[in-house]
C-alpha cells in the first residue's frame, strides 16, 4: 500500500504541469464548496447573533381590531396579572406625528408605552432614564428619544431636558437610547416613547384600544408557551373576522430564528450543491486524465504483469493515483480555501462578522473528493488491470 | 520441467490463417541450456511468450513443472510468471521512473517480500550482475549492456528456476554481448533452466542444445 502510494506521487511528479492542470478542477470545485458554505455560514452566525441580541425571550402581540369593543391597557394587565404563563406586559399603540425642536422640524414614529417597555425589550439608554410608572399614572409629557430621533429632531444626543413639540404639544426629553429601535417598522426611522396615558391624550380620536403589546414568561416558561396561553385568551377576546381569521397576530423571537437558519440552510445546501456539481466535473478531468496515462503506460503495465503483477495490483495503483491526485487537489483548495476567508475576513472587518474555516464542510470536502478519485479512477483503472500481459508489452512497438 | 504437446498458435490476416506455432512439440529437462533460432517472423517469439504464460495457446497442452497451465488462474498465472519465470528482453524493458534498484526490487513487491528481504536480495542480484555500484541509478544513466544486466537482476532476483531471454543481445555490440552471454552461462551453470532466443548462429552455438524455427515448426539442429 505505501509502495502503491509512494509509485503514485512519483508518477503525478513526473509530470508537474499536467498533474497541476488536472488537479485545477477538483482545486476549484473545494474552494468553490468550502468557501461558498463558510461564507454562508459566518453570515448565519452574524444574523443569528442579531437576533439572539434582540432578546429572544419576548413575544409581541398585534392586533388588527382596535375599534370594536377595543383592548385596553388595563384589561390587558389584569389579564396578565391573573395569568401565570406571562409576567409582564408593555401596552403600545403607534402612531406618527411631527416633531419640532428649535427650527427644526421632522416626521416621527411615536410610541405610547409603559415602563414595562424597556425590560421587555432590553433596551439600552446613553442618557437620562426611560419612562416610569409615575409617568404613565400623571399623563406626563415627558418623552424618551431612541438615537436616530435625537440626531434627527434634537441634532445631538445629549438632549436630556431639552424640549421638543409633538403635533404641537410640549414634551421634555427625559432620556435617549443608546440605539435605534429597529424592531418597530422600518429601521432607521426616528422613534419618540411617551406615557400610554400621555398617547391617548395627545390622540383624542383613538379609541383607547392598544394596537400591539410586548409579553414576557416568567423565568422557567417557554416563549411558545406563553404565546399559546396569549392566543388562547384572544381568540375568546376578539371574534374572527369575516374572512374566518383571528383578529390578531403573535410574534415571538424564535419564529424569527427558525425562518432565518430555515432560508440560511437551504442557502447553504443550495450553494453546497451547486459547488459538488464543479468538483464532479473536475472529477471527469482526473477520469480523462487517467485514461490517457493509463494508454500512454501501456508499456510499463506489460512488463509490470510479465515480473508478476496481478490484475489487482495494477488496479490498486492506478485507483492510488487518481485518489492521490484528487486528494492533493483537495488539501490544495482547502489551504486556498484558507487564504480566501481570511482574506474576506481582512475586508469585512468591523463589519461584526468574521468567517471561519468550517471542520465540517472541510471534512465533506475531503470524503467528496476521496469519492471522485475512487469513482472516476476506477474504470482507467481497470482498463489497465485487464490488459493482457502480452498485447501491453507489445503497445507501441 | 517445460513440456510443450501439439501446441498451435493461429494469428489470422485477413482471409489468410498463419501458423506461428504448426503443432509444436518441445521438451526442456531442468538446468537445461537451450536456445532457439529462426529468423524473424518463424515464430520464435511466440513460441516464448507461451512458454513465458504471457500469452496462451490455440490448441495444445503446456505443463510447467508437471501442472497443465490451462488449470491456473489469472492471478496464478501471474504468481506462476513472478516466481518460476525470469524474463529478460531485447529492449530491457526496464521502468524509466524506476532506478536500477528499484527495477530489480518490483517482482519482490509483486511477490509481498518483506523490506528488509527484499533489500539484501536486490543487493545480492546487482552484485551478481556487477552492478552494485550503480544501483542508485536510472536506466536512462546507464549504458545498453549496463541496462540489459540490471533486466538480468531483475529476472533473478525472485530466484525463478527458469530464464526466458528474447534477443538479449540484440541491441548491444558484440563485446557487450560476450559479457551478457557470460552471465546467462554462469547463471545456467548455477542450475537454472536457460531458454535463449535468437536469430544469431555465433549466440546460439553457446547453448548447449539448439532448436530451429521455421514456419511454425521445429527442428533440433547441431551446430
Amino acid at each position: 500500500m505505501s509502495m502503491s502510494f509512494k509509485m503514485a506521487l512519483r508518477s503525478i511528479g513526473s509530470n508537474k504541469l499536467r498533474s497541476v492542470l488536472t488537479m485545477l478542477g477538483i482545486i476549484i470545485g473545494v474552494i468553490a464548496l468550502v468557501v461558498l458554505v463558510s461564507l454562508v455560514n459566518g453570515a448565519t452566525k452574524s444574523v443569528n447573533e442579531q437576533i439572539a441580541s434582540l432578546g429572544t425571550n419576548y413575544m409581541q402581540v398585534y392586533i388588527w381590531n382596535t375599534w370594536d369593543d377595543p383592548l385596553t391597557s388595563r384589561e390587558l394587565e389584569t389579564w396578565a396579572d391573573g395569568e401565570e404563563l406571562v409576567e409582564t406586559v408593555a401596552p403600545t399603540i403607534q402612531n406618527s406625528a411631527t416633531a419640532k425642536s428649535g427650527a427644526r422640524s421632522k416626521q416621527v414614529s411615536v410610541v405610547g408605552t409603559t415602563s414595562a417597555f424597556y425590560d421587555i425589550r432590553g433596551l439600552k439608554l446613553e442618557k437620562g432614564r426611560f419612562l416610569k410608572p409615575v409617568d404613565v399614572q400623571n399623563n406626563s409629557c415627558i418623552c424618551v428619544l431612541d438615537s436616530i430621533a435625537a440626531d434627527n429632531v434634537v441634532g445631538y444626543r445629549d438632549c436630556v431636558g431639552q424640549e421638543i413639540s409633538l403635533n404641537g404639544i410640549r414634551y421634555t426629553v427625559a432620556g435617549v437610547l443608546a440605539e435605534n429601535d429597529s424592531m418597530m417598522m422600518f429601521s432607521g426611522e426616528s422613534t419618540v416613547y411617551i406615557p400610554f396615558s400621555s398617547m391617548l391624550r395627545q390622540y383624542a380620536e383613538l379609541s383607547g384600544g392598544i394596537d400591539s403589546f410586548y409579553a414576557i414568561p416568567p423565568k422557567g416558561v417557554s416563549v411558545s408557551d406563553a404565546a399559546a396561553s396569549v392566543r388562547n385568551w384572544l381568540s375568546g377576546r376578539f371574534e374572527k373576522d369575516e374572512w374566518g381569521n383571528d383578529n390578531f397576530y403573535v410574534s415571538t423571537m424564535d419564529a424569527l430564528e427558525d425562518s432565518a437558519s430555515s432560508v440560511t440552510s437551504v442557502l447553504s445546501a443550495l450553494l453546497g450543491g451547486i459547488a459538488s456539481i464543479s468538483l464532479i466535473v473536475g472529477g471527469i478531468g482526473i477520469m480523462n486524465i487517467m485514461l490517457v496515462t493509463v494508454t500512454e503506460r501501456t508499456r510499463e503495465i506489460g512488463i509490470r504483469k510479465a515480473i508478476g503483477a496481478t490484475r489487482r495490483s495494477i488496479l490498486r495503483q492506478f485507483l492510488m493515483e487518481a485518489v492521490v491526485l484528487c486528494m492533493m487537489g483537495c488539501i490544495i483548495g482547502v489551504f486556498l480555501s484558507w487564504c480566501i476567508l481570511n482574506l474576506a475576513n481582512s475586508v469585512v472587518q468591523g463589519l461584526g462578522l468574521t468567517f471561519d474555516l468550517d471542520a465540517g464542510v472541510v471534512l465533506l470536502a475531503a470524503a467528496f473528493c476521496f469519492a471522485i478519485g475512487l469513482i472516476f479512477g476506477l474504470y482507467p483503472a481497470n482498463k489497465a488491470a485487464k490488459m493482457k500481459p502480452i498485447d501491453a508489452l507489445h503497445y507501441g512497438g | 520441467m517445460i513440456d510443450l504437446k501439439d501446441i498451435t498458435k493461429v494469428y489470422q490476416i485477413g482471409e489468410e490463417k498463419i501458423y506461428a506455432l504448426n503443432h509444436v512439440d518441445l521438451h526442456i529437462a531442468p538446468q537445461e541450456f537451450v536456445s532457439v533460432i529462426g529468423p524473424s517472423g518463424s515464430g520464435k517469439s511466440t513460441l516464448m511468450n507461451i512458454i513465458g504464460l504471457l500469452d496462451t495457446a490455440d490448441a495444445g497442452v503446456y505443463t510447467l513443472d508437471g501442472i497443465p497451465i490451462n488449470e491456473y488462474s489469472e492471478n496464478a498465472l501471474a504468481g506462476v510468471r513472478n516466481r518460476k519465470i525470469g524474463f529478460v528482453f531485447q529492449n530491457f524493458n526496464l521502468i524509466a521512473k524506476l532506478s536500477a534498484e528499484e527495477n530489480v526490487e518490483l517482482p519482490l513487491i509483486y511477490a509481498g517480500t518483506p523490506v528488509r528481504e527484499r533489500s539484501r536480495r536486490v543487493e545480492q542480484a546487482l552484485e551478481k550482475v556487477g552492478l552494485s555500484s550503480r544501483a542508485k541509478h536510472m536506466p536512462t544513466e546507464l549504458s545498453g549492456g549496463q541496462q540489459q544486466r540490471v533486466a538480468i537482476a531483475r529476472a533473478l532476483v525472485t530466484d525463478p528456476s527458469v530464464i526466458l531471454a528474447d534477443e538479449p543481445t540484440g541491441n548491444l555490440d558484440s563485446h557487450t554481448s560476450a559479457e551478457i552471454m557470460e552471465i546467462l552461462e554462469e547463471l545456467n551453470d548455477q542450475g537454472k533452466t536457460v531458454v535463449l532466443i535468437t536469430h544469431d548462429n555465433d549466440i546460439a552455438k553457446r547453448a548447449k542444445r539448439s532448436i530451429h524455427i521455421l514456419d511454425g515448426k521445429l527442428s533440433e539442429v547441431r551446430l
